[in-house]
């Protein structure tokens, strides 16, 4: 009984005349969604599985069908004929195009088998002519069939064969997704061996030696770590035999894996006597190892040959390669993949030095898979879209690093001297390796969907990201900047109070119903929302964020608040008084992400309280006053328009308290004097975020930084309130609003909570009766208008406000984790872009 | 809001009250009419032998106003939408209830006393707050022509503020002696021309409403152009409230889409059409057949370049998805044949972000757009269009901020448009373009796209890029 092994990402092309079986074959081995018949194809385009005139169409069907599902890394199979080879041509270019190793099983029976199965079936006309005629078609093609491009060719001759034979799917030799780690990753040796033993040692490995003291072998305590090296083992550097008999010794004994580079692929030319230019190095090579027995040799030669070009670890969620490698790629196996995975890709040209111009492939980066490799020297190692180049140029005087997966640490060792003379200068390298500096429209339009660590997976809508794209082109900061744009509050439920549409009682309500009790009231500044970047030092943010400056104070769409020079002169003041206050240390960051609001409000807002405000105000002061004296000229005159005239009045004492709301928050500003920053949470530091620190916590931080700099940080006051205090929450609420105050938030006490049905809302916004003034205009106290003021529907606010706090803290997550800049922009993006849904301002 | 009509009996030639007669209220019983948006009262503060004075004054419900969609489709769903001034300022609300409270006496007749109607009496007309855009003189400009004496007093912002200066709102006086019809067929035109806000939807019937109220006075009026424009500009059915309402959480003012900025639409060839001809004879010589307009706004560049065959493939994007939608109106995207559509591409992108739709392109115009971009943003332009897009020419046009002074509406020191973030002088656009060729290798050279003034140069400068050869 014959086993057919089959790799288990490939395209099978089933190959046999109609009537040899393939479809009961299809059927038996496959999946049904597995195989796509050209008989079905026929259906679906003309409602005839048997219109040999829809031939055409139907195979554009088939391809494009078979196309997607390669694409997606799924095993196909093609049931039709298959006995042309232009047929087999065009499927074969298929598998290339998609990097997957096409197959063919060929089902022969005797032809009186196909003739008679064909005759049993009654919509099938043929008659044996055809039947010979493919057959005839298939024995021409099938001596060719390896030729064609076929990586396996599968002959099943007879009805016993085929119906005895069983198939048996293998991994792809680079599938190691069922190794976990840890691992720690090596970059280009070069043949810097003594470099290597001490960058082995360093991480912790034993080595072993042979009588003659050579490294043979290294290994982790109880085998807990395994190396992985990237390649370019050999040339250039002084000892590539002794750096091969390590790594040799690593790999047979299971410590260590190791992928192939460009210099083992050419010295296993050169070692098979091919004729290849000896440069880069490749004579110290060749030089070295003629000195070793020829048995060494063989087995170098032996162990470059059975080298893979790139493994793919852990589930999917590591990729070793050692000239990096393209999602669509990971897990692929094909000539160009090979390619790809030694050289790189290469744009054709050559730069000044006389090297080839590499294409940035990792700057369009998006896979989920950290890549990691060599082969173009760096002087730092620098992430670039969760990508990461481990060559440090040791051979070249640089150092040699190993990344430690999953703790992403970077361990490394400086070479003992320069070796070999590099081609151009090591810091030239860098410019093509930064994070890109612009991200790609594709990350941002179109529906997206985001998942999120609090909140699920939370989708925006094309048009929402339409009108986030304009607004964040035309006005936004520059994207490594702009780490987080803050959610959208709810106020709380409507007050059944008389005279007051929000209440303290409503908040405290709701975090009881969903068993919240501990709570922290904060005072509610009327200022503008402001997110603060803070950097340590100057050289900060070009080394952390790509970007010169020292960081940013955005609004919530993110705007800068300030042209340059008063943004400068203001994160120098904040920077300050947070290093004065110890902050960076405290957190151990040279970086930190402050949410806070920007006071007084007429410093960002002016135009609109010009335009908006304090016109409603000019207007009314000016008409009332006149309507009033009208209306007391025709009283006195005996015409009966008293309450018109009480109505009026009480208007004109309305349109007086409206202005007086909003002047309060208005003061005038010169440059910075005047400018108040409130802080009150810390969002994000390099490595950390704080959405589980209670708020007591980021209060003390905000104290704390007010002591040290009470010019430029102002405190936000608080009460914390529990199930037996409520009473003094809401005395201190008309306290604050009784004196002009905007109102309070109120928040769980521990921050983040979790229930049962969720998320708990982040805060809620008790505002106070003056404040609303402005909110939902003059006379909304007056009793007509009040009344139906009340009805408000909160869902849908709420629900946005839910989904905005999840995408801002996957955004702070990401950035904190250091996650490729796209990553952050697409959750800073969603925020804008829920923030452009319909949803009653007032609220 | 408040308006007032008063006579004498010297003005009238009669008894005063007898103006009662001629707007057919009686000044004995006040009346009200529901009217849009709110309730219009018809009082009468005083009517004497001697003196007649009629208030109308409007009552608005600003909530209803909401609820009933007038406001929505015309403000989107933004705060403005709820705390406004129409509930105290004169506005295009109080020239509806004009026109449905004394629609008789606009017609100019009055049974009761014909001749009175039919002659110029003495009028004294007194809005307390007018909204009047385009400052206090403008409102003598309208009304003066007609036989008015006009006294517009602005009314201060807030007079706790004081450095906030006036507000837009005057108090309006109307003096003169005119037939009460024509008096009131002003107010009714000139009220909404002078507040020049969105606030209703105008349909074409408004058209006819104009030509009615307008007969006899509006042909003849040195500000017609002005008054017709305004009375039916505010066509708009596209107002982006997402844009609104994101500017709004910003504290910001979403700026007014001023569609010329100074200098556009002046002089015997506006400067718009001379910049587009440049940037069309650019493409010719550079003998393009594919090519992008960025930042195409409403698309006249895009309909010019669709019009010559010669361009196999016209591209035309913008950021903003409300301005793509007023170009593919305005070419009639939808009546295009497949021939014709195949030409046109027309998308929603950014010249800050990376697109790759844009790769391979013969010539890409961004025609006015840099000076709509922060220039902290501009590097990321230069690598979005000329690293990524990489067009073998890239043509720029942007304002010459030296010929600046010669535009006598401009104040010194103002930008063209509200939304430009800079105006270069021509060294500091030298010294820009030349970076960007040199970073992303081009070659660069400059024109003049107007009149090049000897001392200050053009009015618009351009850029021509192109690519250098790979070698």
């Amino acid at each position: 009984m014959g086993v057919l092994e089959i790799p288990a990402l490939s395209l099978v092309l089933l190959v046999g005349a109609s009537g040899s079986g393939k479809s009961t074959f299809a059927r038996k081995h496959f999946l049904g969604t597995e195989v796509i018949s050209s008989d079905f194809c026929r259906g679906l385009v003309s409602d005839d599985e048997n219109d040999q005139g829809a031939t055409k169409d139907a195979f554009e069907v088939l391809n494009f069908i078979a196309g997607k599902r390669l694409a997606a890394g799924r095993l196909t199979v093609i049931d039709a004929t298959n006995v042309q080879p232009e047929a087999r041509r065009e499927l074969v270019a298929l598998a290339r195009e998609h990097d997957v190793l096409p197959v063919a099983i060929v089902l022969d029976p005797p032809e009186r088998v196909c003739v008679e199965r064909n005759e049993q079936r009654a919509d099938r006309q043929f008659g044996a002519k055809v039947v010979q005629r493919q057959r005839a078609q298939l024995k021409r093609g099938l001596k060719s069939l390896k030729r064609e491009g076929f990586r396996g060719v599968h002959v099943l001759a007879g009805v016993e064969e085929i119906d005895a034979v069983s198939i048996e799917r293998t991994r792809l030799f680079n599938d190691l997704t069922d190794q976990t780690g840890p691992f720690d990753i090596i970059g280009d040796i070069h043949g810097c061996r003594v470099e290597l033993e001490s960058l082995l040692v360093e991480l912790g490995y034993k080595i072993t030696r042979d009588e003659l003291g050579r490294a043979t072998n290294a290994a982790y305590p109880d085998g807990a770590r395994r190396a992985v090296f990237v390649g370019d083992l050999v040339d250039r550097g002084p000892d590539t035999p002794g750096v091969l008999r390590l790594v040799m010794g690593m790999v047979a004994s299971g410590n260590a894996y190791c992928v192939p580079g460009n210099h083992e692929d050419k010295l296993l030319r050169a070692l098979r006597g091919r004729d290849v230019k000896v440069t880069h190095g490749l004579a110290e090579s060749l030089e070295q190892l003629a000195a070793e027995p020829a048995e060494f040799r063989a087995a170098v030669e032996t162990f470059v040959d059975g080298l893979i070009s790139h493994y793919v670890f852990d589930g999917g969620k590591l990729v070793v390669s050692h000239a990096g490698l393209v999602e669509r790629m990971h897990g692929r196996a094909s000539g160009r993949v090979r390619a790809f995975c030694l050289y790189g890709e290469t744009t054709g040209e050559t730069d000044e030095f006389g090297l080839p111009v590499r294409y940035p492939w990792a700057q369009d980066y998006r896979g989920r898979a950290m890549v990691v490799y060599g082969h173009v020297p760096t002087p730092e190692p620098e992430w670039i879209n969760n990508t990461i180049c481990l060559d440090t140029g040791c051979v070249f005087g640089g150092s040699l690093t190993a990344l430690r997966y999953p703790e992403r640490e970077l361990v490394s060792v400086q070479a003992e001297q320069e070796y070999y003379a590099p081609a151009k200068p090591l810091h030239v390298a860098t410019a093509a390796t930064r994070e890109p500096d612009v991200l790609d429209i594709t990350d941002v339009t179109g529906r997206r969907v985001i998942e999120t660590s609090t909140h699920g997976r939370l989708s925006v809508r094309a048009e929402q990201a339409g009108a986030a794209l304009e607004v964040m082109s035309r006005f936004a900061i520059d994207p490594r900047f702009l780490l987080y744009l803050p959610p959208t509050m709810s106020p709380v439920g409507t007050s059944p109070e008389p005279g007051l549409l929000e209440h303290p009682r409503q908040a405290f309500e709701a975090y009881r119903a969903q068993g919240v009790t501990e709570l922290v009231c904060e005072e509610k500044h009327m200022g503008s929302r402001a997110v603060v970047l803070l950097t340590r030092d100057d050289d900060v943010a070009e080394k952390r964020f790509g970007l010169a400056g020292r960081g940013a104070v955005h609004t919530r769409t993110g705007r800068s608040f300030f042209e340059p020079t008063l943004t400068d002169e203001l994160l120098m003041r904040l920077r300050s008084v947070v290093t004065e206050a110890g902050l960076f240390e405290e957190l151990d960051t040279s970086w930190l992400l402050l949410d806070a609001e920007l006071l007084p409000w007429s410093a960002k807002a002016g135009d609109l309280l010009r335009n908006q405000y304090a016109a409603v105000g000019a207007a009314a002061r000016s008409s009332l006053p006149a309507a009033t004296a009208a209306l007391e000229s025709a009283v006195a005159a005996g015409l009966d328009v008293t309450d018109l005239l009480e109505r009026t009045k009480r208007r004109t004492v309305n349109a007086e308290l409206f202005s007086d709301a909003y002047r309060r928050y208005c003061w005038p500003t010169d440059g910075l004097d005047g400018v108040k920053v409130a802080p009150f949470q810390v969002l994000a530091t390099e490595g950390a975020t704080y959405q589980d620190r209670p708020h007591a916590w980021h209060l003390g931080i905000a104290d704390r930084l007010v002591t040290a700099g009470s010019d430029v940080f102002t405190a936000t006051r608080r009460l914390y309130v529990d199930q037996d205090s409520w009473a003094e929450g809401i005395a201190w609420w008309e306290e604050l609003t009784g004196a002009g105050g905007e109102g309070m938030v109120v928040k769980p006490a521990a921050n983040l909570v979790r229930t049962d049905k969720g998320l708990a809302q982040p805060g809620l916004k008790v505002r106070g009766q003056e404040y609303l003034r402005i909110i939902y205009g003059p006379d909304y106290t007056e009793p007509a208008n009040f009344d139906r003021l009340r009805n408000r529907n909160l869902g849908h606010k709420r629900s946005l406000a839910l989904r905005e706090y999840a995408l801002g803290l996957e955004s702070l997550e990401r950035a904190a984790r250091g996650e490729p800049l796209w990553r952050i922009h697409e959750c800073v993006f969603a925020v804008l872009a829920l923030e452009s849904e319909p949803v009653d301002p007032r609220l | 809001m408040l308006l007032t009509i008063a006579t004498t009996s010297a003005g009238l030639g009669a008894p005063a009250s007898d103006l009662g007669f001629l707007l057919h209220k009686n000044p004995a019983r006040p009346q009200s009419l529901e009217v849009a948006g709110g309730t219009a009262q018809v009082i009468y503060p005083e009517a004497t032998e001697e003196r007649c004075q009629v208030a109308l004054l409007l009552e608005v419900d600003p909530i209803a106003l909401v609820r009933s969609g007038k406001g929505r489709a015309a403000e989107g769903f933004t705060l403005g939408q709820y705390v406004n001034d129409r509930p105290y300022a004169a506005s295009s609300l109080l020239a509806v209830a004009l026109g449905k409270l004394f629609r008789t006496a606009m017609n100019g007749r009055c049974d009761a006393r014909p001749e009175l109607a039919a002659r110029p009496i003495g009028l004294e007309i007194e809005i307390p707050a007018l909204p009047c855009s385009g400052g206090p003189e403008l409102a003598d400009r309208l009304f003066g022509p007609l036989g008015w004496s006009v006294e517009a007093r602005p009314i201060p912002l807030d007079p706790e503020i004081p450095e906030w200066g006036d507000s837009r709102y005057v108090v309006l006086r109307l003096r003169g002696a005119l037939r009460l019809a024509d008096a009131l067929n002003h107010l009714y035109v000139l009220l909404p021309v002078l507040d020049d806000a969105k606030h209703y939807w105008v349909g074409s019937d408004e058209v006819d409403k104009l030509v009615r109220a307008g007969g006899g006075w509006l042909g003849a009026h040195p500000e017609k152009e002005l008054i017709t424009r305004r009375y039916l500009a505010h066509r708009r059915n596209l107002t982006d409230s997402a844009l609104e309402r994101l500017a709004e959480a910003d504290g910001a003012v979403l700026t007014e889409d001023v569609d010329t900025e100074v200098g556009d639409d002046g002089g015997v060839v506006p400067l718009a059409v001379q910049r587009r001809a440049a940037v069309v004879d650019v493409l010719r010589e550079l003998g393009a057949r594919r090519v992008a307009d960025l930042g195409c706004g409403e698309g006249s560049l895009v309909a010019e370049l669709l019009r010559d065959g010669r361009y196999d493939e016209v591209v035309a994007t913008d950021v903003s998805a409300r301005a793509l939608t007023w170009a593919e109106r305005r070419l009639h995207v939808n009546e295009m044949s497949d021939r014709q559509r195949e030409r046109l591409r027309l998308f929603q992108s950014s010249v800050t972000y990376a697109d790759a739709r844009l790769v391979g392109l013969d010539a890409a115009v961004l025609m006015e757009v840099i000076e709509h971009v922060d220039p902290p943003r501009l590097p990321a332009l230069a690598r979005a269009v000329f690293g990524t897009a990489r067009p073998a020419n890239v043509v720029v046009t942007t304002p010459n901020a030296e010929y600046n002074v010669l535009f006598e509406s401009l104040p010194a020191g103002e930008f063209r448009h509200p939304d430009h973030r800079f105006e270069w002088t021509r060294s500091e656009f030298r010294e820009w373009a030349d970076g960007v060729g040199r970073e992303h290798g081009y070659d660069v050279s400059f024109r003049a796209v107007g009149s090049d003034d000897p001392e200050v140069g053009p009015p618009t400068q351009l850029a021509l890029f192109r690519l250098k050869e790979v070698v």
